[in-house]
């Protein structure tokens, strides 16, 4: 892995969002609006529904740490996209650039949005609603650590499903985070789902960190366990995940489609 | 005699059931250009994509600077660069900053220097702030042999690379890839569907057919051997023999 590789990469992505208005809401304006929106909602429920204790506390918490795991995702398979759609796969993947440097790129873009996002709706929500994030005290960062890496592996997953199935697929880069969105639990408690989708959900890592966020947040206990599992699924996962993109990548070199993918 | 710096060997590749390169091999030596000539579908571009590790061969082996690049990618892509009038580079950054980026993908040094020296030799002053995405097709071909240029590659690919130039800056460029040729020792694989380009620039002609080598020599060698009175009517006669 060279350094200096990830970071002509990284640059590349950095001259784009330096000019591009639709770029620049990406990390500003939309999580702004989800935030305006979901919390006008939650202020209005709360009114009539005093008898669900700390549900701001809970709305607010779920919507902006799913919003985290959402441009974690974004972070990765835009990067992706924007390689395609300028037709520049071909440039990067005949320069001594490896795809192990490729990925390493779209994380270090996905990182730079996460924060950015998570700032701007830190503040957000403490403006409008003086609703303080860090009311999870320390437990806030292994949560946000675990949801960002369930972001990388929906964000490979789908990256490796455009290069394999072209543009048809793109549409994924923007859905594929709301499949896994009913069974992370993010808005209501894992024991409201059937118990069969419960197993499932059980073994989606950011189920557990929503379940432990909820525990911390409503003084139900120390949310280890939770964490433990979250960690434990994300690391297999992600390995799999990048196994995967190898895999995908050596097919679509085989096949030809690397340098027509996006034709 | 030299050790070639290129060496493909039983070169195929079969998508499915269709084989668009058929048990090619070839060498290029050092300080050569290479012309590689056919028609339509021949299998020019498919050989430069796996020449480029862009494409898996079905079998066979390429050999640059004498390292197996199935497991020496890396090291010889540092020292190969490719341009082509059909590929494109972001369109949101301004040309300098395309430029940047591929001088920092190859980890060059004093890159401001370099960038300069190619936007001169390019001559792309004028447009070298622009917004790629506001170039003519012939500005962005310039940029694209920029972008090969840039990291002084010791081979470079260059798939119809004149194609959609003027005839000025078309004769320019082929001065400065005789003269880059000249002064650096750089070998050239070069494809074209002008005959006339292709007689001045090769040193060496493979014409490809359906995948397979069906000539190879000099222009004079293969117009001579086809009894015809030029490369362009060799290049009819086969190409409407296989039709
Ligand atoms: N990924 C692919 N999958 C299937 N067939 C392919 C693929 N890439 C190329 N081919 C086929 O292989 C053959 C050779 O294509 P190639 O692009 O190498 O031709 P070429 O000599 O460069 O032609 P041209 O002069 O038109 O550029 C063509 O018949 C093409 O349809
Ligand atoms: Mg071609």
């Amino acid at each position: 892995m060279k350094f200096h590789r990830v970071s002509a990469l990284v640059a590349r992505h950095l001259y784009l969002y330096r000019r591009s208005l639709p770029r620049i809401m990406e990390i500003f304006y939309w999580p702004f609006l989800d935030l305006v929106i979901w919390g006008f909602i939650t202020l209005y429920l709360a009114k009539y529904q005093p008898q669900v204790p700390g549900f701001v506390t809970f709305f607010l918490g779920a919507l902006i740490l799913w919003d985290m795991l959402f441009r974690s995702q974004q972070g990765i398979t835009i990067s992706f996209l924007e390689e395609l759609w300028a037709r520049n796969l071909m440039n990067l993947f005949a320069s001594p650039l490896t795809p192990g440097e490729f990925l390493a790129a779209t994380i270090a873009m996905s990182i730079f949005k996460v924060t950015c996002v998570s700032v701007v709706m830190g503040i957000c929500a403490w403006l409008f609603y003086g609703y303080n994030v860090l009311v999870m005290g320390l437990w806030l960062l292994p949560f946000v650590f675990n949801l960002v890496i369930t972001g990388w592996v929906i964000g490979v997953l789908t990256t490796s499903l455009i290069m394999r199935f072209g543009q048809e697929a793109e549409i994924l880069a923007w859905s594929m985070v709301f499949l896994f969105q009913p069974i992370s639990c993010v808005f209501y408690p894992l024991d409201v789902l059937p118990a069969w989708l419960q197993g499932i959900a059980w073994m989606n890592p950011a189920a557990h960190v929503f379940e432990g966020m909820r525990g911390v947040l409503s003084g139900g206990g120390s949310p280890v366990v939770h964490l433990a599992w979250a960690g434990g699924l994300n690391g297999a996962l992600l390995i799999a995940m990048i196994a995967l993109f190898y895999k995908t990548f050596a097919y679509c070199k085989r096949e030809g489609s690397l340098v027509r993918v996006g034709e | 005699m030299t050790a070639p710096v290129l060496q493909a060997t039983n070169l195929t590749k079969r998508f499915g059931e269709f084989v668009a390169v058929n048990d090619v091999s070839f060498t290029i030596r050092p300080g050569e250009i290479l012309g590689l000539l056919g028609p339509n579908g021949a299998g020019k571009t498919t050989t430069m994509h796996m020449l480029l590790g862009l494409i898996t061969p079905t079998s066979g082996s390429i050999h640059v600077f004498g390292m197996d690049l199935a497991t020496q990618r890396e090291r010889i892509l540092q020292q190969v660069n490719f341009s082509s009038t059909y590929i494109s580079m972001p369109m949101a950054l301004t040309v300098e900053e395309n430029l940047w980026v591929v001088a920092r993908l190859y980890g060059m040094t004093d890159i401001a220097r370099r960038v300069d020296d190619v936007v001169k030799k390019l001559e792309m002053e004028e447009f070298r702030r622009k917004i790629t995405r506001k170039l003519s097709s012939g500005q962005m071909t310039r940029l694209t042999l920029a972008k090969a240029f840039l990291t002084e590659p010791k081979i470079l690919f260059l798939d119809e690379p004149t194609a959609s130039l003027d005839p000025d800056i078309a004769h320019k460029i082929r001065t400065l890839l005789k003269e880059e040729r000249r002064s650096a020792g750089l070998s050239i694989l070069y494809t074209s569907h002008n005959m006339r380009e292709m007689e001045e620039m090769s040193d060496r002609i493979i014409f490809l057919q359906r995948g397979r080598i069906v000539a190879e020599g000099t222009a004079q060698e293969i117009v001579a051997r086809f009894g015809q009175a030029d490369l362009e009517d060799v290049f009819l006669k086969l190409a409407r023999e296989s039709r």
